[in-house]
């Protein structure tokens, strides 16, 4: 069987291949047996029971003529006992065959259904590794299809084309054998006529993946397309241009309705095929056969090849079956590589080993590896940063600043100034491509990630809530906090009387990212969720912005007195948030080009002054 | 709801009754084939007689040929009409969105729509082609089968028919036992995405409070329910194969002893017997089948309903029956009008009467759902008035053939969208006859010429998806430039110059005012800057008009405005992003 030695060696490619098998599967392979390196085995024997049980039923109809009829009906017999005999063995032996075939059936479930497990577990551990960088250059679409589309892809390697692979070649082999034995003449025209077969099948399969890519492109165009035009679908209305976007998706539509149609025609043929083929195969065997017993120069019998051409029938299902399953494991292969890609990603690097220590009450310390204790005050310092989210786009240049233990600092300027992007490199959300960032004197590269981002209570631009509870999206800052501390906290917010409205209070479920609440409630949620959290320094990215005037002068003295103390870097709009500050610094195209107090930086009548009466069009 | 799927079946009609046609003729060659196979047998091979041998050979061959036809015939239909209807309802869809309204579009969401137009989708065709190339096959497989048993030996046939019950009892139970399992399966699937969604969409979150640990063992539990219930499904599947095997071994058992008493009886062949043992296979293969059709139309039957409710939603604002088309002049009324979002919800509007001349500047300020914009959009018809009235030029805007009043009134939107395409192409959305001078026109008016000019392929600049490309300012002046060049009598700005800062949006101001004289412009503003200069302002409060008059008025009348005015001017709540 030279086609099915081929397939045996892990890294060759398959001739007439639809498409190679990546490595990447392989890599899934070592997994699986990494993973049960006993179900496996077994696995591999059970299959081996139940292919050969199948064999012996096909094989006893030969048994069954050749031994008992014919010998009964020549001899006018009616003596049924040997039959009977033979019966309960056969009898026997099938009833082997259902144990193995349901103990496999059980543990393919198993196995596939664990691997998936793992492999999801892995995954998503890994991903809370990567840097923000990763997650900003792709969409979200993009990651749930790798959990949702890629691994279930996997599944149909894992608990079918393996296990079907394994059946057929266990088949394939068996059966060869008998037929050999039987008639070796038969044997090699039957071998050349499942060759055949293999190939046009993956020929066919060869076909039909060309048209499935074409059908993929087609799928994203056709994806893209309704994902823009929907989101401007008002647009759309406002300037007539229903007939237009009409048009346009009744051509991408085409197109995606053509090449569907062309890769299920072309794989629609391969079934019929296989069965034809099949049907060929046994004329040819039972003319040759026929020709050869009748011609007397081979000895063979009739029930040879009466038993032989049923063989001949189990002996193409099982190569067809191969053949189809290799195609299907090409498909897999990109959801594989994609799957693998993301594990291969690097994480983002966490060697700091000075971690923090204490509590709230006695106050905090950083202790470095060698057992040295530094006390957490809360002082920040920036030296000479320069930071780009891209290469050769530059966003901050050269940046300096010192905030001591308890200051309060803000940034103002224009969007792309660079103020959230400051905050972002002082909880080490992205890496810096020069200069330094000390907490209390300590390089934030020296904190281990956990340690540094713990020290730190952050208010993002974007107030994220998760579904569950609103008191579980308070306890979200700090997990061990009791149920009085997180009301506390939203009093402290002024979250508390909103809250007590809602129809289940603080056991209000919310709906996802908090869809039932108005942007400013989940704001002061947000703020909620960072005091509970109690962090030596604060960073309120426009924490405010979306609460109206009125409430924000309420929770005005409940920030107060959650900055007291505490090292706060605030961006602000709004002026009243910013007039205190102990240091306003004022960016523009990423530049600090303004800093000192209020009062100093209106008497400069710089971009400050600008900015504040707001009147540098008169 | 099936029949709505199904009525866009339309042009593949006939491909779509033809396919079951195929597939019956494939089936019934599939059929003869093993009886000839036994007459090759039992009159050729067990007779030693060669050209018996080749006249069944022949035969066979001949029937092979045309099941291999009929079958690729089946499967080339069932390609066709399944992918033809899954094209015409993506269209159908697409077609009925085009007719959405405003309050129609905010009801789905972008993300809904585009699974449905190509997961739902995706899936009844699938489904489709399935039942067509089987739905046939299975039951017709079964009657022929067994026609064939019975034709050949009645009383072996009675196995068959005990068989059959058998299996499909067994077959119902674990199959409505498991379809139960893999709804559940499928709610726990929703719950792990839903975990990896929230994680990734708030990442940030995650990572500044260090909540990996918690985020990890969130997404185990999840996990873990999937495992344990595609255990429970699947455990009760691997039952699926065994049975099979019991069954069909318990066939070929019975059929081996009886049989072999009727061979030595001389009532049965040994040709005979081997074709009983064929049809055994394809007996229980199509009792199998079955089973399939039923697990699958239970798991399409939720895509087909939400397809469904995406052709079958009635816009809710359709053209007049006698539409007028002709406008000509700029004015604008407003007579008793309330209006909400929601029938029964909240008004956003409440007993507005304002009227404006053609050719007046109107501002319109207020607070954040002060109903400003909401304002805007009723003058085009965006949304339809709860009560009372709003004419333009003299008439109801319910009156006029909407494409032409939208062509009338051009409104530049909050959210500044640009399409992939040139700049130039984004352009010509305004008017698609627009020459090149007249494009570059409307963006010296709208302040973006200089811009565009700047970059270095100009007016061909590709935009990418969303125009993210240029800055929120660019895009809103070249949305602005895009409403100019319909030329509209009507021209409003729903806070379309919030990212331009001060200085350039009143150089759009002036230069509005210099080049398109006796235009109707209303522009809807938070910034008192932006507004000051027109005829009259509209104070807006709570959904009412609050007051109307000149800056100078308002200003020394007006306690909101002149709140707002003092606020911005003197700096006290100045907005820092000028």
């Amino acid at each position: 069987m030279p086609s099915m030695m081929r397939f045996g060696g892990p890294h060759e490619r398959v001739p007439g291949s639809g498409g190679k098998v990546s490595k990447t599967v392989w890599r899934l392979f070592r997994f699986v047996f990494s993973n049960y390196k006993v179900s496996i085995p077994f696995v591999a024997i059970c299959i081996i029971v139940t292919s050969l049980t199948t064999l012996t039923s096909n094989l006893f109809t030969k048994t069954l003529i050749d031994d008992y009829i014919v010998p009964m009906t020549e001899t006018g017999s009616t003596d049924f006992s040997p039959l009977a005999a033979a019966m309960l063995r056969l009898g026997a032996i099938l009833l082997v065959g259902i144990i193995a075939s349901f103990t496999y059936n059980l543990l393919t479930v198993f196995i596939g259904n664990g691997t998936l497990r793992k492999l999801r577990e892995e995954l998503f551990r890994h991903m809370q590794k990567l840097p923000l960088s990763w997650f900003d250059s792709r969409t979200h679409g993009e990651i749930m299809s790798v959990y949702t589309n890629d691994v279930d892809t996997l599944r149909q390697v894992v608990s079918q084309s393996v296990p079907g692979i394994l059946r057929s070649l266990v088949t394939i082999i068996a059966t060869f054998t008998s037929m050999l034995v039987m008639s070796p003449l038969l044997s090699v025209i039957s071998l050349l006529l499942a060759a055949l077969m293999f190939y046009i099948t993956r020929r066919l399969g060869t076909i039909s993946k060309k048209y499935f890519t074409k059908r993929q492109e087609n799928l994203g165009l056709i994806n893209g397309f309704i994902q823009e035009m929907v989101t401007g679908q008002k647009v759309v209305k406002v300037y007539n241009h229903e007939e237009d976007a009409m048009r346009q998706f009744a051509a991408l539509n085409e197109n995606m309705r053509s090449s569907v149609y062309n890769a299920n025609r072309i794989s629609n043929i391969i079934g019929p095929i296989n069965a034809n083929l099949g049907h060929f195969g046994y004329v040819l065997l039972a003319i040759a056969g026929a020709a050869l017993a009748l011609g007397g120069n081979v000895p063979l019998t009739l029930g040879t090849i009466v038993a032989f051409l049923t063989l001949q029938r189990n002996f193409n299902r099982p190569v067809s079956q191969i053949s189809n399953e290799i195609n299907s494991l090409a498909m897999a292969s990109a959801g594989s590589d994609r799957v693998y890609a993301m594990l291969d990603e690097q994480p983002q690097k966490d060697e700091g080993r000075t971690v923090l220590e204490g509590n709230a009450a006695e106050g905090w310390n950083w202790k470095s590896p060698d057992g040295t204790l530094t006390p957490l005050k809360g002082l920040v310092s920036l030296q000479d940063v320069d930071f780009c989210y891209v290469a050769d786009k530059q966003v901050l240049f050269d940046i300096s600043l010192t905030a001591y233990p308890g200051q309060k600092i803000a940034f103002v300027g224009g969007t792309g100034a660079g103020k959230t992007t400051i905050t972002n490199l002082i909880n080490r959300f992205y890496e810096i491509q020069d200069g330094t960032i000390c907490c209390d004197g300590i390089p934030v590269t020296d904190l281990a990630l956990s340690s540094l981002r713990k020290s730190l209570g952050t208010v993002l631009q974007e107030s994220k809530l998760f579904s569950g509870t609103i008191m579980e999206n308070i306890r979200y800052g700090r997990l061990d906090a009791t149920d009085e501390e997180c009301r506390a906290a939203a009093r402290l917010a002024c979250a508390d009387s909103f809250i007590r409205r809602m129809p289940n209070g603080y056991d209000t479920v919310l709906a996802a990212d908090g869809g039932n609440l108005s942007q400013g409630e989940r704001q002061l949620l947000c703020i909620a969720r960072a005091a509970v959290a109690d962090p030596p320094v604060l960073i309120l990215d426009e924490a405010t912005s979306s609460i109206d005037t009125r409430t924000e002068k309420l929770i005005q003295e409940g920030m107060a007195s959650l900055m007291k103390g505490r090292t706060t870097f605030v961006i602000a709009h709004r002026l009243s948030t910013v007039q205190n500050a102990d240091y306003i610094m004022v960016m523009d195209k990423g530049h600090i080009i303004e800093r000192g107090k209020h009062a100093e930086l209106l008497a400069l009548k710089g971009k400050y002054y600008e900015l504040y009466t707001g009147n540098q069009i008169v | 709801m099936f029949k709505t799927v199904l009525r866009e079946v339309r042009q593949y009609k006939t491909a779509l009754i033809l396919t079951p046609v195929w597939t019956s003729a494939e089936v019934v060659m599939g059929v003869l084939i093993p009886y000839v196979t036994a007459s090759l047998i039992d009159k050729g091979l067990n007779a030693g007689n060669l050209p018996a041998v080749y006249k069944y050979g022949g035969m066979m061959l001949g029937l092979a040929v045309l099941s291999l036809v009929f079958g690729i015939l089946a499967g080339r239909y069932a390609a066709y009409s399944s992918t033809g209807l899954a094209a015409n309802l993506r269209q159908a869809m697409y077609t009925n969105i085009q007719r959405f309204s405003f309050s129609d579009i905010d009801k789905y969401s972008t993300a809904g729509l585009v699974t449905r137009m190509t997961t739902d989708v995706s899936s009844i065709q699938n489904a489709t082609q399935m039942l067509l190339r089987t739905s046939f096959r299975a039951p017709l497989n079964l009657v022929f089968s067994f026609a064939m048993c019975l034709f050949i030996n009645r009383q072996l046939s009675l196995i068959f028919l005990a068989a059959m019950v058998f299996l499909s009892v067994a077959l119902y139970l674990m199959i409505s036992r498991a379809a139960k399992l893999f709804r559940q399966i499928l709610l726990r699937y929703d719950t792990l995405n839903d975990v990896v969604m929230e994680n990734v969409d708030a990442i940030r979150v995650v990572k500044a409070f260090v909540r990996e640990d918690h985020e990890i063992s969130k997404f185990d539990k999840a996990a873990l329910e999937l495992y344990t219930m595609s255990i429970r499904a699947e455990t009760l599947m691997s039952f699926n194969h065994p049975l099979m095997n019991l069954v069909v071994y318990g066939c070929i058992m019975a059929v081996s002893w009886f049989g072999a008493h009727y061979i030595v009886a001389g009532n049965l062949t040994t040709g005979q017997l081997t074709s009983l043992f064929s049809y055994i296979m394809m007996v229980m293969n199509s009792l199998m089948m079955l089973s399939m059709i039923f697990v699958q139309l239970t798991q399409s039957a939720a895509s087909v309903s939400r397809v469904a409710e995406v052709i079958e939603e009635e816009p809710d604002m359709a053209n007049p029956e006698a539409p007028v088309t002709a406008l000509k002049g700029g004015s604008i009324d407003f007579r008793n009008v309330f209006f909400s979002y929601k029938k029964g919800g909240d008004n956003a509007l409440e007993d507005i009467n304002l009227h404006i001349d053609s050719g007046e500047t109107i501002g319109i300020i207020g607070g954040t759902g002060s109903g400003k914009s909401s304002l805007a959009y009723l003058i085009c018809r965006l949304y339809d008035v709860s009560e009372g009235s709003v004419e333009v030029d003299g008439r109801d805007v319910r009156e006029y053939d909407m494409d032409a009043l939208r062509r009338h009134v051009a409104i530049v939107l909050q959210k500044s969208t640009l399409f992939s395409g040139t700049i130039l192409e984004n352009l010509r959305w305004g008017n698609p006859d627009a020459t090149f001078e007249e494009c570059v026109e409307a963006c010296r008016t709208a302040c973006a010429h200089e811009f565009i000019e700047a970059m270095p392929e100009g007016y061909d600049t590709v935009m990418e998806q969303g125009g993210f490309n240029v800055s929120g300012g660019q895009r809103q002046r070249l949305c602005i430039a895009r409403a100019l060049l319909k030329k509209p009598g009507i021209l409003i700005l729903d806070d379309s110059t919030s990212a331009v800062d001060t200085a350039t949006d009143a150089r759009i101001r002036e230069s509005l005012r210099r080049r398109s004289p006796g235009i109707t412009t209303v522009i809807v503003a938070q910034r008192i800057l932006s507004i000051k200069d027109a005829d009259r302002i509209v104070v807006m409060d709570n959904g009412r008009i609050n007051a109307v008059g000149t800056h100078e008025q308002l200003l020394a009348s007006n306690d909101i405005y002149r709140e707002i005015y003092n606020l911005q001017t003197s700096g006290g709540e100045a907005d820092f992003d000028a």
